[in-house]
């Protein structure tokens, strides 16, 4: 009964996640054109990792929106990015990596893959997890701001030496469709391609292993989970520590001692199969009040 | 046995002034001028994200 509700409830994410893509990748012709959006709506930062140079995107990422500013002459902090991250942080906790992230869906296809043997965590998990803080730190913040030319300006050295999402979403559409683009192509981009190949292979032996050990996006909303809106409670009335909840989730989360880990992406697995239903979110529990004072 | 969190309340209320200093951060960024890095950023190819540098 369990089992079946996480199967459909997570075929219902998928569905969700990829009309996310679709809503904010919505500018078809760049893929066939080879060309990216110039609007305005790139001022603004969507939720997930979706690179600016996607040829579909009408956002812009928010961790390449905070190196672009940090790398800038005119800037050393960027506030408005920040106040993006906090929103979504403080609104959604990692929901978003979840719901609404495309690299997110690409790791939970891939992982759909049949292998000899599934692993939970890759090897060194312990200490591989904290990877994406030094990550954040020195690719993301440190580096951009302090390694500049002559002219004060800094590169993103998390897109450009790290990013898969941005090769697969940016790279690999751009320059299969843009003959000028092919011709630039060099040692820089057959190792980006390599680092999409090795996590993707990753991706089908272990679970969204990109969002367990490098991702930043992630790093920072998983500070937000415990304090977020979306957020999960344990009935302790309900709760017999059966271990069912644990069991199924794929991020290894002991949820009925740490319902708002760092490391949980809302699946929802947890949720849908604890057999005393003691596991919900904070939006469905205020429904549920709200259904009990109509009554 | 491991205690059982559930704190609804004072973490959502924690929640609702996160979203306030994030609005107001917006508001402090706007003010400076950062979305014009961001678009300006954002409406030409990223060499470096694509991977050629």
């Amino acid at each position: 009964m369990g089992r079946d509700k996480v199967r459909k409830k997570g075929i219902l994410r998928h569905w969700f996640q990829a009309a996310f893509f679709a809503v904010t990748n919505g500018y078809a012709v760049g893929f066939l054109q080879g060309k990216i959006y110039q609007g305005s709506t790139k001022a603004l930062c969507v939720p997930g990792l979706n690179c600016y140079s996607c040829p579909g995107a009408l956002g812009s990422c928010p961790i390449g929106a905070l190196q672009a500013v940090l790398d800038s002459r005119s800037f050393t902090v960027s506030a408005y990015v920040m106040g993006f991250l906090m929103g979504f942080g403080a609104l959604f906790g990692r929901l978003i990596c979840g719901w609404m992230c495309p690299f997110g869906l690409v790791q939970d296809l891939l992982y759909k893959i049949p292998f000899v043997k599934k692993i939970k965590n890759l090897p060194g998990h312990r200490y591989l997890k904290h990877l994406r803080y030094v990550i954040l730190a020195l690719f993301v913040v440190i580096l951009p701001s302090v390694v500049v030319d002559i002219v004060g300006m800094g590169k993103p050295w998390f897109c450009e030496y790290i990013c898969p999402s941005g090769t697969l979403f940016g790279g690999i559409p751009l320059v299969a469709a843009n003959p000028e683009l092919q011709s630039a192509t060099g040692g820089l981009f057959v190792w980006k391609v390599s680092l999409l190949v090795v996590t993707g292979v990753l991706s089908v032996i272990s679970y969204r292993p990109f969002c367990k050990y490098v991702c930043p996006l992630g790093a920072i909303y998983g500070w937000f989970n415990p304090v977020a809106l979306y957020r999960y409670t344990v009935d302790a009335g309900k709760c017999t520590q059966c271990g069912a909840c644990q069991k199924v989730c794929r991020m290894d989360i002991k949820v009925w001692e740490k319902p708002n880990s760092v490391d949980c992406i809302r699946c929802g697995d947890c949720k849908n199969v604890c057999p005393e239903g003691a596991i919900v979110s904070t939006w469905e529990k205020r429904k549920e009040k709200s259904r009990k004072r109509g009554r | 046995m491991k205690k059982i969190v559930n704190f609804l309340n004072k973490q959502t209320w924690k929640g609702v002034a996160l979203l306030g200093l994030s609005i107001l951060l917006m508001i402090v960024g706007v003010v400076r001028e950062e979305p014009a890095t961001v678009l300006q950023k954002a409406v030409h190819i990223c060499m470096e994200c694509i991977g050629i540098g």
